[in-house]
């Protein structure tokens, strides 16, 4: 995973820098118009982010039961990722939503648990940020309960009836909304397992250093 | 006493200064008047919308990525120096 | 499997004990929940009315701060007394020591909610009595997810700096769902006209709700707790 960090995130980046263009190419939706094409963006991340939810949730479990010390490391990139990738969901869907509903934000399933599940990772976060020594276990905890939004998030709009699109949107897109959408797919997805591993390295290296003065500071 | 009357002024004086404009905000409407399309400039323009997302994501990513890069040269860095300082 | 429930039954015991000498905790909880359900009328009165519907929303917000409240409480009367670290070292399973303490929660919570539903009931004319056993299968429900979550989580917390906040930090964007779903539930029941096969949808969400979080809350005790 780590040789390809570089190829990746290089990929990525160019793909990102022409899609643009990519889009631009895409035709407009009927009802919607111009502001249906932050879908392009919205799906993407709405998808890694709970794709992230389930790799913390997996590595938290890895950690807790199976006592694998390098899981944490993954389970914090995840969450951090999963906090990026959310705010980006968070914050494209509104905008769209302004626009296509004419409200910013309604309080419906997919919405509200979508919502629970960025402060689920906020506190997360803030757990491990301020709890002091030990609160990596008791984070893990907490992620595996923030793994259980994940199937939910998805199936309700299926369940409920939503202002949100259902899922069935996605396969049946014509091909030219399709190309895109798979395209900027493709580049987000390089870019979360780049960052991903990226992340981890980094967690696990100061993982290293600290060990390292604690050996220095033995001798 | 002089800071008491001083801000009494300031106060007098604002209330003087606004009420003109305050009172002379336009009537609302009396009744309701449907129409078939909203008007140009009532409308949300879509693009703002379009480009305030694309710009948030390529701002949160880059920044992200810059968080990311800057803390592994930063640990990389510790971590030659003290592998080097063992030896 | 009598083991387990035998420990279990001694930590409630034990639990009671202490709190019936000195009803600490379940007074000062009472008199929060009491208090929220207060200020949250008198921030919704308008014209010497509360407008309608509200009932429901006032009395699982009142249950959930009083809740997190007495979950804290219990934990901290724990660790100050650092009995905490004795109920870890006991030759006991660790789940039943989670349903213990979750099972003396459960009571106390129970206690504080016979006090408050009368009293949202009084202050804002909710029809309690109209449909008893659901409205208790409802707060039964209800009560259970969220102390389930709220006891592994204010074990987990008690040796961490920030407790205080944190717990409600956490805890809450977890047990959303089943506030929302308690909300609705009881908003169902209290209604005009109330819809009872809603009530039931939402008690079926909540027993599923729990189910989950149980088994997860009792897997997890275990790996979370250990040092």
């Amino acid at each position: 995973m780590r040789k390809l960090t570089t190829p990746f995130i290089g990929l990525s980046a160019g793909m990102l820098l022409v899609a643009p263009w990519i889009i631009n190419a895409a035709p407009y939706e009927s009802t919607m118009g111009l502001v249906q094409k932050v879908f392009y963006f919205h799906f993407p991340s709405a998808i890694l982010f709970l794709v992230a939810s389930l790799i913390c949730g997996v590595h938290s479990f890895r950690f807790l039961f199976m006592k694998r010390q390098s899981a944490d490391a993954w389970a914090l990139s995840a969450a951090e990722l999963g906090l990026l990738f959310g705010a980006l969901t968070l914050v494209t869907g509104p905008l769209w939503a302004r626009k296509a509903w004419g409200v910013w934000w309604v309080w419906d399933p997919r919405l509200t648990s979508s919502l629970l599940l960025f402060l689920i990772f906020a506190s997360y976060l803030m757990l491990r940020k301020y709890g002091g020594p030990g609160s990596e276990r008791l984070a893990a905890g907490m992620a595996l309960f923030g793994m259980l939004n994940v199937p939910f998030i998805y199936v309700s709009v299926n369940v409920w009836r939503t202002l949100h699109p259902q899922t069935s949107v996605v396969p049946t897109l014509p091909t030219d909304m399709g190309i895109p959408l798979w395209f900027c797919f493709a580049a987000f997805t390089m870019l979360f397992l780049a960052l991903l591993t990226l992340r981890a390295t980094l967690e696990l290296q100061r993982a290293r250093v600290e060990a390292l003065y604690l050996a220095e500071d033995e001798a | 006493m002089m800071r008491f009357l001083r801000v009494c002024a300031l106060f007098v004086t604002l209330l003087g200064v606004t009420s003109p404009v305050l009172l002379a905000q336009p009537q609302p409407p009396k009744e309701f008047v449907p129409v078939d399309e909203v008007p140009p400039g009532e409308q949300i323009p879509a693009i703002n919308m379009v480009a305030a997302a694309y710009g948030f994501v390529w701002v949160a990513v880059l920044g992200y990525v810059w968080s990311i890069a800057s803390r592994l040269k930063q640990v990389e860095a510790e971590l030659t120096e003290l592998e080097s300082r063992k030896r | 499997m009598s083991e387990f429930f035998r420990v279990a039954w001694h930590i409630v015991r034990k639990d009671m004990t202490v709190e019936i000498r000195s009803r600490e905790i379940l007074f000062t909880t009472l008199l929060f929940a009491v208090s929220v359900v207060l200020v949250f009328s008198f921030a919704i009165v308008r014209e010497g009315r509360a407008p309608d519907d509200v009932a429901a929303g006032i009395l699982w917000v009142a249950i959930s701060f009083a809740g997190t409240l007495a979950m804290g409480r219990t934990f901290e009367r724990e660790r100050y007394n650092d009995t905490l670290r004795a109920l870890m070292l006991a030759p006991a399973d660790r789940p039943a020591v989670y349903t213990g303490k979750l099972l003396g929660l459960l009571l106390l919570l129970g206690l504080v909610e016979i006090v408050l539903v009368p009293l949202v009931g009084l202050l804002f004319s909710a029809p309690i009595f109209a449909y008893p056993i659901m409205l208790i299968t409802l707060l039964a429900t209800g009560t259970i997810g969220f102390a389930a979550v709220g006891t592994l989580f204010a074990a987990m917390l008690v040796r961490v700096r920030s407790r205080d906040t944190l717990l409600p930090v956490l805890l809450y964007p977890i047990t959303i769902p089943v506030m929302i779903a308690g909300v609705r539930g009881t908003a169902a029941l209290f209604q005009a006209t109330p819809d009872e096969p809603m009530a039931r949808f939402w008690i079926g969400l909540l027993i599923f709700w729990d189910a989950i979080f149980l088994t997860l809350a009792l897997w997890t005790f275990e790996p979370v707790m250990t040092e």
